[in-house]
């Protein structure tokens, strides 16, 4: 298998679809996605609650503007944003979600027949236009419509397993047909990786079962370092048991959270927010109610929780603009929200770091971009306000694909890559032989559960110096074990297991530098709170972090922030 | 309930004659779901078991199969629910080529999804801003845009078994989605594709995919709606 392309979009959520069109829409006619999944299948799906934008189609919303959002996202961040970045996010963010609409992206609607907006957490005006509960799912689906009309080639259950890199240029990749289990060569003018979060290397975590990170283990193995992978986001409110996202549009609609005295205990972490402070905010608002005996299941198995109450809103409002709330509820909890409160706890949601990139998409690696959740380029910062995860992979998206039309019309590749192709192609079959041949006992599931709770537990929301070193360490003793681990499954066909063995090195590399990230950055801002430094240090970390992969491990270094036109202040609401 | 057992199609090409079911004994835990057991037996005792999962939450249509007699999302379906007797059987969705154990060929799928041009049409320049849609014109394609192509409709379907060349209730689905939205132009080209020899005249209102869908939709209903507007072009009563 030789595939061959100007441009080749790895992934196939949204950063990577609308990268694909952005790239065809630009002239590169010869475009093509590899994406693990069917496209429709991709991560994106599962966004619920909205994407921001300041349309000001709200009465409430009606002196919004994309200044004010910028600043939101800035605050949101906790100043580690780069302030020009978010300019950027926050003004395309009303042409690129107009145009999905012109699309036939299918938003709610105003009477007036305008997208309809709701609030969401941290943010100053409702912002947040949505399509249900389901918006993530729309704009999947339209965009994947787009890619389908444009005759966008798609390699679907293809994997990306290295990159392959010639004087200093990224030139193409290693693939495996998943199905065939035949291992092939990509080349390319240039790649993008739209390869989304590293969810799964935490334990409860709302991401779906696919979410390793590898994408950020491929590049960072390519020398391209990762920025401010410390910053994980835990959602305030994942479903207690199987942690499914509740969406933040349940608190955006009205919903109450609630402790086991009865009380809306918001009202002591965020008193004007209330339920619509920040995510960072709210979870460990959450969290701490719990530590101090005021959230349900106290001690019992899966954790604790408190209850996020709807039953205000009534059914009409529910079955309205939260429907996939009700059905997820009845079906994975045997609860309805109209009558009953949701238990829900706190679980990792978003990764805010990944693949170091500028406004354009384009990495220090010459023909390699990032998009999307695996990017970070960086908008979120140090905590990514809800609704800006879908703007950052649209508005961004589009960027890098244009971007990289440019590119490749002015600088395609000279020469024949094919002897670096094989020999990277080469280098993949010795490790599938080193798994299968490994004489080890390790198995890659009992690894991969051991480094999951070692992430929740010592590099989770609440952080401090000894725990981080045992997180840490733990991390590192799980990468001496991975040599031990044997795939004993031998087929070609579908083999999940060697994929899922190939995965765990990329999840490991990718741990380490979110556990070595935390335990140097002495100081609490947005998603990392340390219990040993409980302040923002502005002097001393009001910078990004940047880890580096080097034979023995991570290497960390740091790099300024972005300033342009709001000066750190503190973070209060 | 402490255990159960999981009796699951195996079929891998590269060393089986034939397709044969293997039974697997799963520890029980309340709340468990098809897919959770899938993965225990595959984490536990056999890595050569294949199957599709993605989001585990019902919203990305990977893990479609038919659980003890049903077309099920896996991720969703909860053991205690498929239970017959002491065994939950999980076989992959009926009527296509095996690749191996649960895991189908749905080229066929995707394809037909393609070929109803499903993306919306209108080739006037659109305003600066959003076009416009009333909630109650928005509502009229609210069912049909929550489709997830998990294939369970088109695997269903008595007419597709026959000839998969017949379009299928899930692209069919997609098409009336356009055809309703005011914002689409393209009624006639619309309506000459569903018209056409493998479109909504194969449909015989047999509601396997009403029952098969795990979303709730009515693929038949949308295949009405547009078998009745197909019917009024042919017969030279609509435009």
């Amino acid at each position: 298998m030789k595939i061959k392309h100007r441009v080749a979009i790895v992934g196939g959520g949204l950063a990577g679809l609308r990268a694909a069109i952005a790239a065809y829409d630009g002239g590169v006619q010869d475009v093509a996605i590899i994406s693990q999944l069917p496209p429709v299948r991709s991560h994106s799906v599962a966004a619920a609650g909205g994407i921001n934008g300041s349309l000001a189609n709200h009465p409430d919303g009606r002196d919004d503007n994309w200044e004010k959002h910028a600043f939101d996202t800035i605050k949101g961040s906790d100043y580690l944003a780069d302030q020009d970045a978010a300019e950027v996010l926050a003004r395309e963010a009303v042409p690129v979600i107009v145009e999905t609409e012109h699309w036939g992206c299918p938003f709610s609607r105003n009477e007036d027949g305008t997208i309809a907006q709701r609030p969401f957490g941290g943010a100053g005006f409702p912002r947040t236009c949505y399509a249900a509960d389901k918006t993530g799912h729309a704009l999947l689906h339209t965009l994947y419509q787009q890619v389908v009309k444009r005759g966008i080639k798609v390699y679907t259950e293809h994997l990306v397993l290295t990159l392959a890199v010639a004087d200093g240029r990224a030139v193409g990749a290693v693939v495996m047909d998943i199905v065939s289990g035949e291992v092939g060569t990509v080349e390319a003018d240039a790649l993008l990786f739209a390869t989304g979060g590293a969810g799964k290397i935490y334990a409860h975590s709302t991401n779906n079962l696919l979410n390793t990170g590898l994408g950020m283990a491929i590049a960072y193995w390519a020398g391209v370092p990762l920025k401010d992978m410390e910053f994980i986001q835990f959602h305030p409110t994942g479903l207690w048991g199987t942690n499914i996202l509740m969406t933040e549009g349940c608190r955006g609609e009205g919903g109450y959270l609630v402790n086991n005295q009865g009380e809306r205990f918001m009202a002591r972490y965020a008193p004007k927010a209330m339920e619509l402070g920040p995510r960072d905010i709210v979870a460990r608002s959450i969290l701490t109610e719990i530590l101090e005996g005021r959230g349900f299941n106290q001690g019992g198995p899966g954790g604790g929780y408190v209850h996020l109450d709807l039953r205000h809103l009534g059914e009409a409002k529910i079955n309205e603009r939260l429907p996939e709330v009700r059905e997820i509820c009845k079906n994975f909890a045997g609860i309805d929200p109209v009558y009953q409160p949701i238990p829900v706890q706190p679980s990792q949601h978003y990764t805010m770091g990944g693949i170091s990139t500028d406004i354009n998409g384009a990495t220090v690696l010459k023909g390699l971009y990032a998009a999307g959740e695996c990017a970070c380029v960086s908008v979120h910062g140090a905590n990514r306000l809800g609704g800006n995860s879908l703007l950052d992979t649209i508005v961004f998206g589009k960027l890098a694909g244009q971007h990289m039309a440019r590119f490749v019309a002015e600088q395609p590749l000279q020469g024949s890559v094919d002897k670096l192709l094989e020999e990277k192609k080469a280098e993949v079959e010795r490790r599938f032989r080193e798994l299968f041949d490994n004489p080890g006992t390790e198995r890659e599931s009992a690894l991969r559960v051991e480094l999951q709770q070692n992430m929740f537990h010592n590099v989770g929301i609440f952080r401090q110096a000894d725990t981080l070193e045992a997180g840490l360490a733990k991390v590192r003793e799980l990468r001496e074990r991975y040599r031990n681990v044997k795939v004993h499954h031998t087929g070609r066909i579908y083999n999940m297991e060697l994929i899922r063995a190939y995965e765990l090195r990329g999840m490991l590399d990718v741990a380490e530098a979110i556990a070595a990230g935390a335990l140097a950055r002495k100081e609490s801002r947005g998603s990392h709170a340390r219990r040993d430094y409980p302040e923002r240090d502005d002097q001393n970390f009001l910078k990004h972090t940047l880890a580096f992969h080097t034979p023995e491990g991570v290497r960390l270094d740091y790099s300024p922030v972005t300033i342009t036109r709001f000066q750190p202040q503190a973070r209060k609401y | 309930m402490k255990e159960f057992k999981l009796r699951v199609f195996r079929y891998d090409p590269e060393k089986d004659a034939q397709q044969h079911y293997e039974t697997y004994t799963v520890p029980y835990r309340e709340g468990m779901t098809v897919l959770e057991a899938l993965l225990w037996v595959f984490e536990n005792l056999d890595g050569s078991l294949a199957f599709r999962y993605s989001c585990r939450e019902a919203i990305c249509g990977s893990c479609a199969m038919y659980v003890s007699g049903s077309y099920r999302l896996a991720c969703r379906v909860q053991v205690k629910d498929a239970l017959e007797g002491d065994t939950v059987t999980v076989s992959p969705l009926p009527h296509m080529r095996v690749i191996k154990d649960l895991v189908v060929d749905q080229t066929k799928l995707w394809e037909n999804y393609a070929r109803v041009k499903p993306w919306l049409i209108n080739d006037e320049p659109p305003p600066e801003r959003e076009r416009r849609q009333s909630p109650a014109d928005r509502a009229k394609y609210n069912k049909e845009i929550d489709c997830i192509l998990c294939g369970s409709c088109f695997s269903s379907c008595p007419s597709g078994a026959n000839n998969d060349e017949y379009l299928g209730p899930h692209a069919l689905n997609w098409a009336n989605r356009f055809f309703v939205d005011t914002r689409d132009t393209a009624d006639r080209e619309r309506l000459e594709i569903v018209a056409s020899e493998y479109g909504v005249f194969r449909c015989h209102t047999i509601f396997n995919c009403v029952e098969a869908c795990p979303k709730h939709l009515n693929p038949t209903e949308a295949i009405q709606n547009l078998k009745k507007a197909a019917m009024a072009y042919k017969l030279g009563l609509r435009k």
